[in-house]
Protein backbone atom coordinates (compact mmCIF):
# COMPACT_ATOMS: atom_id res chain seq x y z
CA UNK A 1 0.00 0.00 0.00
CA UNK A 2 2.37 2.40 1.19
CA UNK A 3 4.45 2.23 -2.62
CA UNK A 4 1.19 2.57 -4.47
CA UNK A 5 0.31 5.63 -2.34
CA UNK A 6 3.61 7.14 -2.81
CA UNK A 7 3.29 6.81 -6.74
CA UNK A 8 -0.22 8.42 -7.36
CA UNK A 9 1.39 11.21 -5.02
CA UNK A 10 4.12 12.00 -7.29
CA UNK A 11 1.83 11.91 -10.46
CA UNK A 12 2.79 8.14 -11.55
CA UNK A 13 6.26 8.62 -11.12
CA UNK A 14 8.41 6.70 -13.66
CA UNK A 15 11.93 6.01 -14.15
CA UNK A 16 14.08 8.55 -16.68
CA UNK A 17 16.94 7.33 -17.67
CA UNK A 18 18.35 8.46 -20.97
CA UNK A 19 20.20 5.48 -22.09
CA UNK A 20 21.29 7.00 -25.32
CA UNK A 21 21.82 9.97 -23.79
CA UNK A 22 24.23 7.99 -21.68
CA UNK A 23 25.74 5.69 -23.97
CA UNK A 24 27.44 8.73 -25.79
CA UNK A 25 28.13 10.63 -22.84
CA UNK A 26 30.34 8.40 -21.22
CA UNK A 27 31.61 6.12 -24.99
CA UNK A 28 31.33 9.05 -27.62
CA UNK A 29 33.16 11.85 -25.28
CA UNK A 30 32.83 15.50 -25.87
CA UNK A 31 36.11 17.11 -26.42
CA UNK A 32 35.12 18.71 -23.43
CA UNK A 33 34.77 15.75 -21.61
CA UNK A 34 38.27 14.36 -22.79
CA UNK A 35 39.81 17.75 -21.34
CA UNK A 36 38.36 17.65 -18.14
CA UNK A 37 40.08 14.09 -18.04
CA UNK A 38 43.29 15.74 -18.98
CA UNK A 39 42.98 18.22 -16.36
CA UNK A 40 42.27 15.87 -13.59
CA UNK A 41 45.13 13.68 -14.24
CA UNK A 42 47.43 15.54 -14.53
CA UNK A 43 47.13 17.59 -11.42
CA UNK A 44 46.26 14.62 -9.77
CA UNK A 45 49.85 13.70 -10.57
CA UNK A 46 51.38 16.96 -10.47
CA UNK A 47 50.23 17.62 -7.00
CA UNK A 48 50.73 14.12 -5.63
CA UNK A 49 54.20 14.37 -6.99
CA UNK A 50 54.81 17.83 -5.22
CA UNK A 51 52.79 16.78 -2.39
CA UNK A 52 55.37 13.89 -1.71
CA UNK A 53 58.35 16.32 -2.17
CA UNK A 54 56.79 18.38 0.65
CA UNK A 55 56.04 15.78 2.94
CA UNK A 56 59.47 14.43 2.60
CA UNK A 57 60.81 17.91 3.36
CA UNK A 58 58.29 18.42 5.97
CA UNK A 59 58.89 15.36 7.49
CA UNK A 60 62.60 16.03 7.53
CA UNK A 61 62.44 19.54 8.98
CA UNK A 62 59.70 17.58 11.66
CA UNK A 63 62.73 15.62 12.96
CA UNK A 64 64.97 18.55 12.96
CA UNK A 65 67.89 19.37 15.72
CA UNK A 66 66.37 23.38 15.52
CA UNK A 67 63.39 23.84 17.05
CA UNK A 68 62.29 26.29 15.25
CA UNK A 69 62.41 24.48 12.15
CA UNK A 70 60.47 21.31 14.06
CA UNK A 71 57.82 24.10 14.77
CA UNK A 72 57.54 25.12 11.30
CA UNK A 73 56.74 21.68 10.26
CA UNK A 74 54.27 21.18 13.07
CA UNK A 75 52.47 24.56 12.56
CA UNK A 76 52.18 23.68 8.61
CA UNK A 77 50.92 19.98 9.14
CA UNK A 78 48.46 21.03 11.65
CA UNK A 79 46.95 23.75 9.74
CA UNK A 80 46.72 22.07 6.61
CA UNK A 81 45.15 19.13 8.17
CA UNK A 82 43.29 20.53 10.50
CA UNK A 83 40.96 22.66 7.83
CA UNK A 84 38.79 21.78 5.06
CA UNK A 85 40.74 21.72 1.68
CA UNK A 86 37.96 23.42 -0.03
CA UNK A 87 38.30 26.87 2.63
CA UNK A 88 42.20 25.95 1.61
CA UNK A 89 41.63 26.45 -2.11
CA UNK A 90 39.76 29.77 -1.94
CA UNK A 91 42.02 30.87 0.83
CA UNK A 92 44.69 30.09 -2.46
CA UNK A 93 42.42 31.14 -5.37
CA UNK A 94 40.74 34.15 -3.89
CA UNK A 95 42.80 35.15 -0.59
CA UNK A 96 46.68 34.83 -1.33
CA UNK A 97 45.86 38.12 -4.26
CA UNK A 98 43.73 40.26 -2.14
CA UNK A 99 46.25 39.66 0.85
CA UNK A 100 49.03 41.24 -1.75
CA UNK A 101 47.43 43.61 -2.53
CA UNK A 102 45.18 42.60 -5.41
CA UNK A 103 48.26 41.15 -7.20
CA UNK A 104 47.14 39.42 -9.91
CA UNK A 105 48.84 35.47 -8.86
CA UNK A 106 46.66 33.76 -11.11
CA UNK A 107 45.44 35.65 -14.39
CA UNK A 108 43.91 33.82 -16.99
CA UNK A 109 46.85 32.07 -18.77
CA UNK A 110 49.75 31.31 -17.02
CA UNK A 111 53.19 30.73 -18.76
CA UNK A 112 55.62 28.63 -17.07
CA UNK A 113 58.27 28.00 -19.56
CA UNK A 114 56.95 26.30 -22.44
CA UNK A 115 53.73 25.72 -20.18
CA UNK A 116 50.62 27.16 -20.32
CA UNK A 117 47.91 26.96 -17.93
CA UNK A 118 44.28 28.61 -16.69
CA UNK A 119 45.31 30.60 -13.55
CA UNK A 120 42.46 28.71 -11.60
CA UNK A 121 44.56 25.43 -12.44
CA UNK A 122 47.71 26.88 -10.74
CA UNK A 123 45.91 27.85 -7.96
CA UNK A 124 44.01 24.03 -7.50
CA UNK A 125 47.32 22.67 -8.01
CA UNK A 126 48.74 25.27 -5.53
CA UNK A 127 46.47 24.10 -3.01
CA UNK A 128 46.29 20.11 -3.23
CA UNK A 129 49.96 20.08 -3.63
CA UNK A 130 50.01 22.20 -0.34
CA UNK A 131 47.00 19.84 1.43
CA UNK A 132 48.67 16.73 0.37
CA UNK A 133 52.15 17.82 1.44
CA UNK A 134 50.81 17.41 5.12
CA UNK A 135 49.45 14.33 4.41
CA UNK A 136 52.21 13.26 2.72
CA UNK A 137 54.67 14.41 5.35
CA UNK A 138 53.25 11.97 8.20
CA UNK A 139 53.73 9.10 5.94
CA UNK A 140 57.10 9.67 5.56
CA UNK A 141 57.57 10.28 8.77
CA UNK A 142 56.60 6.69 10.11
CA UNK A 143 58.50 5.63 6.99
CA UNK A 144 61.41 6.81 8.10
CA UNK A 145 60.63 6.19 11.58
CA UNK A 146 60.15 2.23 10.68
CA UNK A 147 63.68 2.16 9.70
CA UNK A 148 66.02 0.94 12.49
CA UNK A 149 68.26 3.11 14.54
CA UNK A 150 71.02 0.72 13.70
CA UNK A 151 70.97 1.50 10.11
CA UNK A 152 71.86 5.30 10.64
CA UNK A 153 74.54 4.36 13.09
CA UNK A 154 75.95 2.20 10.42
CA UNK A 155 76.18 5.12 8.38
CA UNK A 156 77.95 7.37 10.16
CA UNK A 157 80.22 4.92 11.82
CA UNK A 158 81.53 4.76 7.86
CA UNK A 159 81.53 8.46 7.86
CA UNK A 160 78.27 9.73 5.83
CA UNK A 161 77.06 12.93 6.29
CA UNK A 162 73.23 13.09 7.72
CA UNK A 163 72.27 14.08 4.06
CA UNK A 164 73.96 10.95 2.51
CA UNK A 165 72.78 8.51 5.18
CA UNK A 166 69.22 9.94 4.40
CA UNK A 167 69.30 9.97 0.79
CA UNK A 168 71.54 6.47 0.31
CA UNK A 169 70.51 4.04 3.65
CA UNK A 170 67.40 5.71 5.29
CA UNK A 171 64.84 6.89 2.43
CA UNK A 172 65.24 3.84 0.38
CA UNK A 173 64.58 1.54 3.50
CA UNK A 174 60.97 3.85 4.05
CA UNK A 175 60.07 3.82 0.85
CA UNK A 176 59.01 0.16 1.59
CA UNK A 177 56.68 1.48 4.59
CA UNK A 178 55.75 4.37 2.43
CA UNK A 179 54.48 3.53 -0.72
CA UNK A 180 51.02 1.63 0.13
CA UNK A 181 49.92 4.61 1.85
CA UNK A 182 51.17 7.08 -0.98
CA UNK A 183 49.02 4.87 -3.44
CA UNK A 184 45.93 5.35 -1.38
CA UNK A 185 46.89 9.34 -0.95
CA UNK A 186 46.75 8.96 -5.24
CA UNK A 187 44.03 7.15 -4.82
CA UNK A 188 42.16 10.08 -2.85
CA UNK A 189 43.93 12.60 -5.08
CA UNK A 190 42.95 11.41 -8.21
CA UNK A 191 38.67 12.30 -6.79
CA UNK A 192 39.32 15.53 -4.90
CA UNK A 193 40.46 17.24 -8.14
CA UNK A 194 36.90 17.51 -8.39
CA UNK A 195 37.09 20.14 -5.74
CA UNK A 196 38.44 22.57 -8.09
CA UNK A 197 35.04 22.78 -10.05
CA UNK A 198 34.09 25.06 -7.51
CA UNK A 199 36.92 27.48 -8.76
CA UNK A 200 35.71 27.14 -11.93
CA UNK A 201 38.80 24.21 -13.43
CA UNK A 202 37.11 22.63 -16.30
CA UNK A 203 38.27 19.01 -15.00
CA UNK A 204 36.12 15.65 -15.29
CA UNK A 205 33.39 17.28 -12.58
CA UNK A 206 32.64 20.66 -13.66
CA UNK A 207 32.26 19.50 -17.48
CA UNK A 208 29.32 16.93 -16.43
CA UNK A 209 27.93 19.93 -14.21
CA UNK A 210 27.96 22.11 -17.58
CA UNK A 211 26.91 18.82 -19.10
CA UNK A 212 23.69 18.59 -16.74
CA UNK A 213 22.93 22.23 -17.13
CA UNK A 214 23.08 22.22 -20.83
CA UNK A 215 20.55 19.15 -21.02
CA UNK A 216 18.59 18.67 -17.12
CA UNK A 217 19.96 14.98 -17.90
CA UNK A 218 21.56 15.15 -13.94
CA UNK A 219 21.81 11.41 -13.64
CA UNK A 220 23.03 10.17 -16.49
CA UNK A 221 25.61 12.87 -16.38
CA UNK A 222 26.88 12.27 -12.77
CA UNK A 223 26.75 8.56 -13.50
CA UNK A 224 28.54 8.75 -16.56
CA UNK A 225 31.15 11.04 -14.76
CA UNK A 226 31.45 8.95 -11.75
CA UNK A 227 31.84 6.21 -14.33
CA UNK A 228 35.05 8.09 -15.50
CA UNK A 229 36.22 8.55 -11.83
CA UNK A 230 36.19 4.90 -10.93
CA UNK A 231 37.98 4.03 -13.84
CA UNK A 232 40.54 5.66 -13.40
CA UNK A 233 40.98 4.60 -9.44
CA UNK A 234 40.79 1.16 -11.22
CA UNK A 235 43.32 1.59 -13.23
CA UNK A 236 45.20 2.94 -10.36
CA UNK A 237 44.64 0.39 -7.81
CA UNK A 238 45.92 -2.10 -10.78
CA UNK A 239 48.57 -0.20 -10.47
CA UNK A 240 49.67 0.17 -7.29
CA UNK A 241 48.83 -3.74 -6.36
CA UNK A 242 51.92 -4.51 -9.13
CA UNK A 243 53.94 -1.86 -7.57
CA UNK A 244 53.34 -3.50 -3.46
CA UNK A 245 53.44 -6.87 -5.09
CA UNK A 246 57.27 -6.43 -6.66
CA UNK A 247 58.39 -4.45 -3.38
CA UNK A 248 57.16 -7.49 -1.55
CA UNK A 249 58.41 -10.27 -4.04
CA UNK A 250 62.15 -8.47 -2.79
CA UNK A 251 61.42 -8.25 0.66
CA UNK A 252 61.14 -12.10 0.22
CA UNK A 253 57.67 -12.18 1.03
CA UNK A 254 54.92 -14.16 -0.31
CA UNK A 255 53.04 -12.87 -3.71
CA UNK A 256 49.85 -11.34 -2.53
CA UNK A 257 47.26 -11.95 -4.58
CA UNK A 258 45.91 -9.25 -7.19
CA UNK A 259 42.75 -7.00 -7.76
CA UNK A 260 40.74 -9.09 -10.02
CA UNK A 261 41.88 -12.26 -7.43
CA UNK A 262 40.70 -10.03 -4.28
CA UNK A 263 37.54 -8.47 -5.92
CA UNK A 264 36.13 -12.44 -7.37
CA UNK A 265 36.82 -13.92 -3.68
CA UNK A 266 39.59 -15.92 -5.93
CA UNK A 267 42.36 -15.41 -3.41
CA UNK A 268 43.28 -17.79 -1.04
CA UNK A 269 44.80 -17.35 2.26
CA UNK A 270 47.71 -18.41 3.88
CA UNK A 271 46.23 -21.75 5.37
CA UNK A 272 44.55 -22.27 1.38
CA UNK A 273 41.02 -21.70 2.77
CA UNK A 274 39.24 -19.68 -0.13
CA UNK A 275 39.18 -16.31 1.61
CA UNK A 276 36.33 -13.44 0.99
CA UNK B 1 101.63 -1.38 38.28
CA UNK B 2 105.22 -1.22 36.74
CA UNK B 3 104.71 -5.05 35.68
CA UNK B 4 101.14 -3.70 33.69
CA UNK B 5 103.43 -0.58 32.07
CA UNK B 6 106.22 -3.21 31.18
CA UNK B 7 103.44 -5.24 29.59
CA UNK B 8 101.99 -2.37 27.84
CA UNK B 9 104.95 -1.70 26.17
CA UNK B 10 106.01 -5.34 25.11
CA UNK B 11 102.51 -5.12 23.65
CA UNK B 12 103.27 -2.35 21.75
CA UNK B 13 106.74 -4.01 20.37
CA UNK B 14 109.01 -2.37 22.64
CA UNK B 15 108.71 1.02 20.47
CA UNK B 16 108.84 3.85 22.67
CA UNK B 17 105.61 5.22 23.42
CA UNK B 18 106.18 8.95 21.25
CA UNK B 19 102.49 10.85 20.52
CA UNK B 20 102.26 9.27 16.96
CA UNK B 21 102.19 5.92 18.16
CA UNK B 22 99.36 6.70 20.02
CA UNK B 23 96.14 6.25 17.97
CA UNK B 24 93.49 6.54 20.86
CA UNK B 25 93.78 8.59 24.08
CA UNK B 26 91.00 9.11 26.51
CA UNK B 27 91.16 11.41 29.29
CA UNK B 28 88.41 11.36 32.54
CA UNK B 29 85.96 10.76 30.00
CA UNK B 30 82.47 10.61 31.31
CA UNK B 31 79.13 10.29 30.06
CA UNK B 32 75.20 10.15 31.47
CA UNK B 33 72.02 9.09 30.20
CA UNK B 34 69.42 11.61 31.68
CA UNK B 35 70.44 10.78 35.96
CA UNK B 36 72.02 7.75 35.38
CA UNK B 37 75.80 8.27 34.81
CA UNK B 38 77.34 5.38 33.08
CA UNK B 39 81.01 6.48 32.49
CA UNK B 40 82.26 7.73 35.79
CA UNK B 41 85.35 9.10 34.15
CA UNK B 42 87.42 6.52 31.91
CA UNK B 43 90.81 6.94 30.69
CA UNK B 44 92.72 4.98 27.99
CA UNK B 45 95.56 5.41 25.52
CA UNK B 46 96.03 2.37 23.08
CA UNK B 47 99.08 2.60 20.64
CA UNK B 48 99.53 1.94 17.17
CA UNK B 49 98.32 -2.07 16.28
CA UNK B 50 97.65 -2.40 19.67
CA UNK B 51 94.44 -4.89 20.65
CA UNK B 52 92.75 -4.03 24.01
CA UNK B 53 90.11 -6.32 24.89
CA UNK B 54 87.25 -4.98 26.58
CA UNK B 55 85.09 -6.86 29.33
CA UNK B 56 82.96 -6.23 32.24
CA UNK B 57 79.50 -7.27 33.34
CA UNK B 58 76.34 -5.60 31.10
CA UNK B 59 75.60 -2.18 31.82
CA UNK B 60 79.47 -1.67 33.19
CA UNK B 61 79.64 1.32 30.38
CA UNK B 62 82.40 -0.99 28.16
CA UNK B 63 79.64 -0.57 24.80
CA UNK B 64 79.35 3.27 25.99
CA UNK B 65 82.67 4.06 26.32
CA UNK B 66 83.62 2.94 22.81
CA UNK B 67 80.42 4.32 21.24
CA UNK B 68 82.15 7.48 22.61
CA UNK B 69 85.23 7.24 20.50
CA UNK B 70 82.74 7.56 17.23
CA UNK B 71 80.65 9.81 18.99
CA UNK B 72 77.77 7.98 18.66
CA UNK B 73 76.82 9.15 22.14
CA UNK B 74 77.63 12.23 23.31
CA UNK B 75 80.41 12.90 26.03
CA UNK B 76 79.44 15.37 29.55
CA UNK B 77 82.93 15.80 30.24
CA UNK B 78 86.93 14.86 29.16
CA UNK B 79 88.30 14.36 25.82
CA UNK B 80 88.67 11.44 23.24
CA UNK B 81 91.44 12.04 20.60
CA UNK B 82 92.25 9.54 17.53
CA UNK B 83 95.39 10.04 15.90
CA UNK B 84 95.60 13.05 17.57
CA UNK B 85 91.98 14.68 16.46
CA UNK B 86 90.03 15.83 19.23
CA UNK B 87 86.59 13.81 18.61
CA UNK B 88 83.35 15.12 18.23
CA UNK B 89 84.03 18.85 19.88
CA UNK B 90 86.36 21.45 19.08
CA UNK B 91 88.35 23.68 21.62
CA UNK B 92 87.21 27.34 21.98
CA UNK B 93 88.12 29.58 24.89
CA UNK B 94 89.36 26.82 26.91
CA UNK B 95 85.95 24.93 26.63
CA UNK B 96 84.91 22.26 24.54
CA UNK B 97 82.25 22.58 22.33
CA UNK B 98 80.26 19.90 19.76
CA UNK B 99 81.71 19.83 16.58
CA UNK B 100 79.68 20.65 13.44
CA UNK B 101 78.15 17.58 11.54
CA UNK B 102 80.34 17.56 8.51
CA UNK B 103 83.32 17.38 10.34
CA UNK B 104 82.46 14.29 12.70
CA UNK B 105 81.31 13.10 9.55
CA UNK B 106 84.91 13.34 8.63
CA UNK B 107 86.57 11.76 11.96
CA UNK B 108 84.71 8.90 11.52
CA UNK B 109 86.28 8.03 8.12
CA UNK B 110 89.17 6.99 10.53
CA UNK B 111 87.12 4.72 12.76
CA UNK B 112 85.28 1.48 11.71
CA UNK B 113 82.79 -0.24 14.09
CA UNK B 114 81.26 -3.06 13.69
CA UNK B 115 77.89 -4.08 15.57
CA UNK B 116 76.71 -6.39 17.58
CA UNK B 117 73.65 -6.63 15.03
CA UNK B 118 75.75 -6.13 12.32
CA UNK B 119 73.86 -3.56 11.17
CA UNK B 120 74.05 -4.53 7.19
CA UNK B 121 72.57 -2.14 4.56
CA UNK B 122 69.44 -4.62 3.61
CA UNK B 123 68.54 -2.95 -0.07
CA UNK B 124 72.30 -3.22 -1.00
CA UNK B 125 74.23 -6.65 -1.64
CA UNK B 126 77.02 -7.88 0.62
CA UNK B 127 79.01 -6.19 -2.38
CA UNK B 128 77.04 -2.87 -2.61
CA UNK B 129 77.50 -2.18 1.17
CA UNK B 130 81.30 -2.63 1.05
CA UNK B 131 81.46 -0.23 -1.44
CA UNK B 132 79.06 2.35 -0.77
CA UNK B 133 81.01 4.29 1.51
CA UNK B 134 84.28 4.62 -0.15
CA UNK B 135 82.23 5.55 -3.11
CA UNK B 136 79.88 7.80 -1.68
CA UNK B 137 82.19 9.37 1.49
CA UNK B 138 85.60 8.93 0.18
CA UNK B 139 85.07 9.55 -3.42
CA UNK B 140 86.76 6.66 -5.18
CA UNK B 141 85.66 5.70 -8.82
CA UNK B 142 84.03 3.11 -8.76
CA UNK B 143 85.70 0.47 -10.54
CA UNK B 144 88.69 0.88 -8.00
CA UNK B 145 85.85 0.28 -5.30
CA UNK B 146 84.94 -2.58 -6.76
CA UNK B 147 88.14 -4.22 -6.80
CA UNK B 148 89.15 -3.38 -3.34
CA UNK B 149 85.78 -4.69 -2.19
CA UNK B 150 86.09 -7.63 -3.92
CA UNK B 151 89.48 -8.55 -2.41
CA UNK B 152 88.40 -7.43 0.98
CA UNK B 153 85.21 -9.54 0.85
CA UNK B 154 87.98 -12.30 -0.52
CA UNK B 155 89.69 -11.83 2.63
CA UNK B 156 87.11 -12.47 4.75
CA UNK B 157 86.29 -15.78 2.97
CA UNK B 158 82.87 -14.30 1.21
CA UNK B 159 84.13 -14.11 -2.51
CA UNK B 160 81.28 -16.49 -3.35
CA UNK B 161 78.44 -13.91 -1.89
CA UNK B 162 79.81 -11.35 -3.58
CA UNK B 163 75.39 -10.48 -4.88
CA UNK B 164 74.02 -12.07 -2.23
CA UNK B 165 71.32 -9.44 0.21
CA UNK B 166 71.84 -9.59 3.49
CA UNK B 167 68.53 -11.33 4.24
CA UNK B 168 70.32 -14.69 2.40
CA UNK B 169 73.31 -14.90 4.18
CA UNK B 170 74.21 -16.58 8.17
CA UNK B 171 74.78 -14.19 10.64
CA UNK B 172 78.47 -15.22 10.95
CA UNK B 173 78.41 -14.27 7.08
CA UNK B 174 76.79 -11.25 7.85
CA UNK B 175 79.24 -9.87 10.12
CA UNK B 176 82.15 -10.77 8.29
CA UNK B 177 80.56 -8.25 5.68
CA UNK B 178 80.07 -5.65 8.17
CA UNK B 179 83.99 -6.52 8.98
CA UNK B 180 84.75 -5.88 5.31
CA UNK B 181 82.56 -3.02 4.74
CA UNK B 182 84.45 -1.00 7.73
CA UNK B 183 87.73 -1.74 6.26
CA UNK B 184 87.43 -0.79 3.01
CA UNK B 185 87.66 3.04 4.46
CA UNK B 186 90.89 2.05 5.50
CA UNK B 187 90.36 2.91 9.35
CA UNK B 188 93.24 3.76 11.48
CA UNK B 189 91.45 2.08 14.14
CA UNK B 190 88.84 -0.36 14.34
CA UNK B 191 86.01 -0.59 17.10
CA UNK B 192 84.14 -4.28 17.68
CA UNK B 193 80.96 -3.96 19.78
CA UNK B 194 80.26 -7.50 21.01
CA UNK B 195 80.54 -8.78 17.45
CA UNK B 196 79.53 -12.29 17.97
CA UNK B 197 77.02 -11.89 21.28
CA UNK B 198 74.19 -12.43 18.07
CA UNK B 199 75.46 -15.01 16.86
CA UNK B 200 74.49 -19.13 16.68
CA UNK B 201 77.54 -20.65 18.81
CA UNK B 202 78.74 -22.61 15.44
CA UNK B 203 79.17 -19.33 13.52
CA UNK B 204 81.43 -17.89 16.63
CA UNK B 205 84.62 -19.08 15.27
CA UNK B 206 84.38 -17.80 11.64
CA UNK B 207 84.13 -14.43 12.80
CA UNK B 208 86.38 -14.51 15.38
CA UNK B 209 88.95 -15.94 13.14
CA UNK B 210 89.03 -12.69 10.85
CA UNK B 211 89.32 -10.73 13.59
CA UNK B 212 92.69 -12.36 15.03
CA UNK B 213 93.87 -12.08 11.49
CA UNK B 214 93.25 -8.43 11.25
CA UNK B 215 94.87 -8.35 14.48
CA UNK B 216 98.16 -10.02 13.33
CA UNK B 217 98.19 -7.74 10.37
CA UNK B 218 98.47 -5.23 12.77
CA UNK B 219 95.34 -3.43 12.53
CA UNK B 220 94.89 -1.27 16.22
CA UNK B 221 91.66 -3.02 17.84
CA UNK B 222 89.31 -1.96 20.49
CA UNK B 223 87.43 -5.17 21.47
CA UNK B 224 83.93 -5.43 23.73
CA UNK B 225 83.58 -9.19 23.72
CA UNK B 226 83.09 -11.76 26.22
CA UNK B 227 84.73 -14.26 24.45
CA UNK B 228 87.48 -15.03 26.79
CA UNK B 229 89.53 -17.16 24.31
CA UNK B 230 89.72 -14.49 21.97
CA UNK B 231 90.76 -11.77 24.64
CA UNK B 232 93.72 -14.70 25.86
CA UNK B 233 95.06 -15.19 22.48
CA UNK B 234 94.89 -12.07 20.62
CA UNK B 235 94.57 -9.29 23.10
CA UNK B 236 97.72 -7.33 24.03
CA UNK B 237 96.21 -5.37 26.71
CA UNK B 238 92.62 -6.71 28.62
CA UNK B 239 91.03 -4.15 30.29
CA UNK B 240 88.23 -4.87 33.30
CA UNK B 241 85.37 -2.24 33.83
CA UNK B 242 83.20 -1.85 36.24
CA UNK B 243 80.10 0.45 37.00
CA UNK B 244 81.77 3.42 34.93
CA UNK B 245 85.15 2.83 35.89
CA UNK B 246 88.14 0.94 34.77
CA UNK B 247 88.97 -0.93 37.61
CA UNK B 248 91.95 -3.22 36.31
CA UNK B 249 94.09 -3.63 33.06
CA UNK B 250 97.07 -5.87 32.02
CA UNK B 251 97.94 -9.03 30.12
CA UNK B 252 95.56 -11.29 29.09
CA UNK B 253 98.26 -13.87 31.39
CA UNK B 254 97.56 -11.31 34.43
CA UNK B 255 93.91 -11.48 34.28
CA UNK B 256 93.86 -15.20 33.55
CA UNK B 257 96.42 -15.97 36.13
CA UNK B 258 96.40 -13.33 38.91
CA UNK B 259 93.85 -10.90 38.84
CA UNK B 260 94.07 -8.53 41.90
CA UNK B 261 90.51 -7.06 41.99
CA UNK B 262 88.05 -9.16 43.88
CA UNK B 263 85.26 -7.54 41.45
CA UNK B 264 87.42 -9.15 38.65
CA UNK B 265 87.79 -12.73 40.62
CA UNK B 266 83.72 -12.30 40.74
CA UNK B 267 83.37 -11.53 36.91
CA UNK B 268 85.44 -14.04 35.49
CA UNK B 269 84.37 -16.51 38.06
CA UNK B 270 81.07 -16.59 36.16
CA UNK B 271 82.08 -16.18 33.16
CA UNK B 272 84.78 -18.78 32.46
Amino acid sequence: MPFDMVFAANGGASLTFDLDFFLRFVFQPSPALLSGLAITIYVAVFAQLAGTILGTLSALAGMSRLRLVRAISGIYVWFFRGTPLLVQMFLVYFGTPYLLGGLDLFPRDVNIGFINLRGAILAGLVALSINEGAYMSEIVRAGILSVDLGQTEAAKSLGMTYGLTMRRIVLPQALRVIIPPLGNEFNNMLKTTSLMSIIAVEELFRVAQAANSATFKAFEAYFGVALYYLALTTIWSAVQGRIERRLGASAGRERQPGLWARMLGLSRSRDGQVGR
Amino acid sequence: MTTIANDILAAIGGVPQTASDVVVEAIDVRKSFGRLQVLKGVSLTVGRAEVVVMIGASGSGKTTFIRCINHLEKIQAGRISVNGHLIGYREANGRLIEDREPNIARQRREIGMVFQRFNLFPHLTALGNVIEAPIRVRGVPEREAIETGRALLARVGLSAKEEAYPAQLSGGQQQRVAIARALAMKPALMLFDEPTSALDPEMIGEVLEVMQELAREGMTMIVVTHEMGFAREVADRVVMMDEGVIIEEGTPEHFFTAPEQERTKAFLSKIL
